[in-house]
C-alpha cells in the first residue's frame, strides 16, 4: 500500500519536476551521492547500480555518533548532487559539514515517513547535542514535502528520537522508498531503472523480514530480553518481540555509571539472561566484565550501525540484518 | 544505614570490588609521584606526559587491537621517548625544561593524531584508549599493582636524591653523578603512573588522580613524609567517594572521583592549616594582637 502510493506519487514528482526544474536534472555522467554512513551508501548503489556514484563518509565498522568530517568528505559533500542522510539527530556534525561545504544539491532525509520510536525518560539526556540538528532536519523534510506530499507522521512536540531505524526491516522500505524517489528525481532518464531495482530489492528486505520472523518465532518467552553495549536495537525489538537492554545510554559518547551497571548486573541475574552480545563499534571490556560477574556467556558480535568490511561477515545491509538475527537466534535458542 | 550505603555496594558487586582495588592501586602509586612533581613545581609536566602517551598507546591499539600490552608498550615508548628527548634538550642546551618538554609533546600527539587519521578507522578511539575503573580485568589488576609497587619502591630508594633535587637542584648535581640518573627515573616514573592510569580513569583523569590529591595535601602537612600521607588518604577517600556517588547518583565513575578529589582541594585552600586562607588570615590577627 505504502509502496503503491509512494511510486504513484513520486512518478507524479518526477513528471512535475522534469518540467518545473529541468537545471535538476543530471549531466551525462552518474549521479554523485554522498551517503553519511555504510548502510545508507550500501542501500543506494543497490538502487542506482552503474547510474550512481556514491561515496559514503563514516565507513565500515566506524561510529557515526562521534565522527569528525575530514577536508576529502567537505569536498564529496561540495561536489554531491545528493546527499542521503539518516536523520533523526543520527549525525549531529552534518549541518557544519553541508554549511562548510556549501552543499547545493538535495538532501534526502531516509527516515523521512516511518514512525519513529521517542526516547524514554533517562535516555534523552545523551542526545541534548542533537536537538538542535534534529529540527533543522525537521525543516529539511518541510522543504522535501512542497516536492511530494509525503504525509509525515513526525511528532515535532516529542522530545527526541531514536535515530537507529534502519533496525528495522520495515522501515528500511521507506529508506528504499526515499532514495529511489530522489535518484529518480535527479536522473529521470534512468528512474525505470531505479524503481525496477528498488522493486528487487524490496522484494529481499521482505522476504528477510519474513525470515527473521520465523527464526525468531522459536525463541521462548522467557528468553526475549537481550543485553548488548550500544542502545541501538529498539527498532530490531519492536519488530521482532525482544527487549533490548544496554549498559550504556543511546550514544557512545556518553560514559557509563556504576549504578547503570548495577541495574544491568540485576536485571540479568532476576531475569536469568544468558547471554549478553558485543557490538562492532562500542568498548568490549566493559560487557566482558559484567558476563564475568553474571555468569552470562558472550553471544557474539552483533553490527548496530556500520556494515563490516568486506571480509567480515556483514559487507551489506541484508547481510547485516541476517547476521545480527542469527547471532540472537543462535544464543537464545533452548 | 550507613552500611548499606558505603559497604553493601563493594560487597554485593564483584566490579565494584575491582574498581576499589584498580582506585587503591592508583592512589598508592601514582599520588607520591603526583606530590614530588609538585615539589618540583612540574605539576603542569604531568599534563603534557598525559598527551605525549596518549599517541603511543593510540599507535598500540591500530597494530594490535584491544590489547592491555601493546597499548601498555606503545604508551610506555611514547612517554619515555618524550621525556628522555626533552630532559636531553633542556641538560643540553640553552631551552628550559617546560619548553622543550611542550615542542616534544607537541609534535608526538600531531604524530598520533596523523597515524590515527591515516589508518582511516573511525571507530571512537578515545573509547578505547579511555578505559573505564568499572570493566577492569585481571590483567589490567596485575598491571596497575605491579606498577604500584614498583613506583613506591623505586621511591623508596631514590628517596634523598629526589629530595635534594626538589630543595636544591645546582647543588645535588655539583656533589653527585646521581643527578641525570633520579631526574630520568623519576620521569619514568611518571610515564609509568600515567600509563597504568589510562587503563582505570583515562589519560587525562590519570593526571588528575596524581596531581590533585598532592595540591590539596599541602595545605595540611608540611613535611615531605605526612605530605605523601596526605595526599595518599585524600586520593583514597575521592576513590571511594567517587565510586559511591557513581553507584547511587548515577554519576560516571571517572570524572566522579577526579571532582570528588576537586572538592577536597577546593575545601584545603579555604580551610587547610598551613598556608591557606584561614591560616593567612589567623596568622594575621596574631601579629595584629
Amino acid at each position: 500500500m505504502i509502496t503503491r502510493r509512494v511510486l504513484l506519487k513520486s512518478t507524479a514528482a518526477v513528471a512535475a519536476l522534469t518540467v518545473l526544474a529541468p537545471a535538476l536534472a543530471a549531466s551525462d555522467g552518474p549521479i554523485r551521492v554522498v551517503a553519511t554512513f555504510s548502510i545508507l551508501g550500501d542501500m543506494v548503489s543497490r538502487i542506482g547500480g552503474e547510474h550512481v556514484a556514491v561515496t559514503t563518509l563514516v565507513g565500515p565498522d566506524g561510529d557515526t555518533h562521534v565522527y569528525r568530517p575530514t577536508p576529502a568528505d567537505a569536498r564529496a559533500v561540495s561536489e554531491a548532487d545528493i546527499l542521503v542522510v539518516n536523520g533523526l539527530g543520527f549525525e549531529g556534525w552534518l549541518d557544519r559539514l553541508v554549511e562548510s561545504a556549501e552543499f547545493g544539491g538535495v538532501r534526502v532525509v531516509a527516515t523521512a515517513g516511518i514512525d519513529p520510536i521517542t526516547f524514554e525518560d533517562g535516555h534523552g539526556d545523551d542526545h541534548a547535542g542533537g536537538h538542535g540538528d534534529e529540527h533543522d532536519e525537521h525543516d529539511e523534510h518541510d522543504e522535501h514535502d512542497e516536492h511530494d506530499e509525503h504525509d509525515e507522521h513526525h511528532a515535532h512536540d516529542h522530545g527526541a528520537f531514536d535515530p537507529h531505524a534502519w533496525q528495522s526491516l520495515r522501515h528500511a522500505v521507506t529508506y528504499v522508498d526515499n532514495v529511489t524517489m530522489a535518484l529518480a528525481i535527479a536522473s529521470p532518464e534512468s528512474a525505470s531503472t531505479f524503481y525496477r531495482n528498488r522493486a528487487l530489492y524490496v522484494a529481499e528486505i521482505e522476504a528477510l523480514d519474513a525470515e527473521i520472523h520465523r527464526l525468531l518465532a522459536e525463541v521462548p518467552d522467557s528468553a526475549r530480553t537481550i543485553v548488548t553495549s550500544h542502545d541501538a536495537f529498539q527498532y530490531f525489538g519492536r519488530d521482532y518481540g525482544l527487549t533490548f537492554t544496554a549498559p550504556q545510554g543511546l550514544s557512545t559518547e556518553s560514559e557509563a555509571s556504576a549504578k547503570d551497571v548495577v541495574r544491568l548486573i540485576e536485571l540479568i541475574r532476576s531475569q536469568g539472561i544468558r547471554a549478553v552480545f558485543l557490538e562492532n563499534i562500542a568498548d568490549p571490556r566493559l560487557l566482558k566484565r559484567i558476563a564475568d560477574e553474571t555468569g552470562a556467556t558472550i553471544g557474539g558480535t552483533l553490527y548496530p550501525g556500520a556494515l563490516s568490511g568486506p571480509e567480515g561477515p556483514a559487507p551489506t545491509y541484508l547481510d547485516m540484518m541476517r547476521h545480527n538475527a542469527r547471532t540472537i537466534a543462535q544464543a537464545l535458542a533452548p | 544505614m550507613m552500611w548499606e550505603a558505603v559497604v553493601q555496594p563493594f560487597a554485593d558487586f564483584g566490579f565494584m570490588r575491582r574498581a576499589l582495588l584498580g582506585c587503591v592501586a592508583i592512589s598508592v602509586g601514582a599520588t607520591p609521584v603526583g606530590v614530588f612533581l609538585m615539589l618540583r613545581r612540574m605539576s603542569l609536566t604531568g599534563d603534557a606526559m598525559a598527551h605525549a602517551i596518549l599517541p603511543g598507546a593510540a599507535v598500540g591499539y591500530l597494530v594490535a587491537g584491544l590489547s592491555l600490552g601493546a597499548m601498555t608498550i606503545g604508551g610506555l615508548v611514547a612517554g619515555m621517548a618524550v621525556a628522555l628527548l626533552a630532559g636531553y634538550v633542556s641538560r643540553a642546551t640553552v631551552l628550559r625544561e617546560d619548553a622543550s618538554l611542550a615542542a616534544f609533546y607537541l609534535i608526538s600527539l600531531a604524530v598520533g593524531v596523523l597515524i590515527v587519521s591515516m589508518r582511516g578507522s573511525n571507530v571512537d578511539l578515545m573509547h578505547v584508549l579511555f578505559g573505564t575503573v568499572l570493566a577492569l580485568d585481571d590483567a589490567a589488576l596485575v598491571l596497575l599493582c605491579s606498577i604500584a609497587s614498583l613506583s613506591v619502591l623505586t621511591l623508596a630508594a631514590l628517596f634523598r636524591p629526589l629530595v635534594l633535587e626538589c630543595a636544591d637542584p645546582q647543588f645535588l648535581r655539583s656533589v653527585s653523578g646521581l643527578s641525570a640518573m633520579t631526574h630520568f627515573t623519576f620521569l619514568a616514573l611518571v610515564v609509568l603512573n600515567l600509563v597504568g592510569g589510562f587503563h582505570a580513569l583515562g589519560t587525562l583523569m590519570a593526571v588528575g588522580i596524581m596531581i590533585l590529591p598532592a595540591a590539596a595535601a599541602r595545605f595540611w602537612a608540611a613535611q615531605i613524609g605526612s605530605l605523601t600521607a596526605v595526599a595518599v588518604g585524600i586520593a583514597l577517600i575521592s576513590c571511594v567517594g567517587g565510586l559511591l556517588l557513581s553507584y547511587h547518583f548515577s554519576l560516571p565513575s571517572g570524572p566522579a572521583i577526579i571532582l570528588g578529589a576537586g572538592v577536597v582541594y577546593a575545601i584545603s585552600v579555604v580551610l587547610g592549616p598551613v598556608g591557606s586562607l584561614a591560616a593567612r588570615v589567623a596568622v594575621r590577627r596574631h601579629l595584629e594582637v
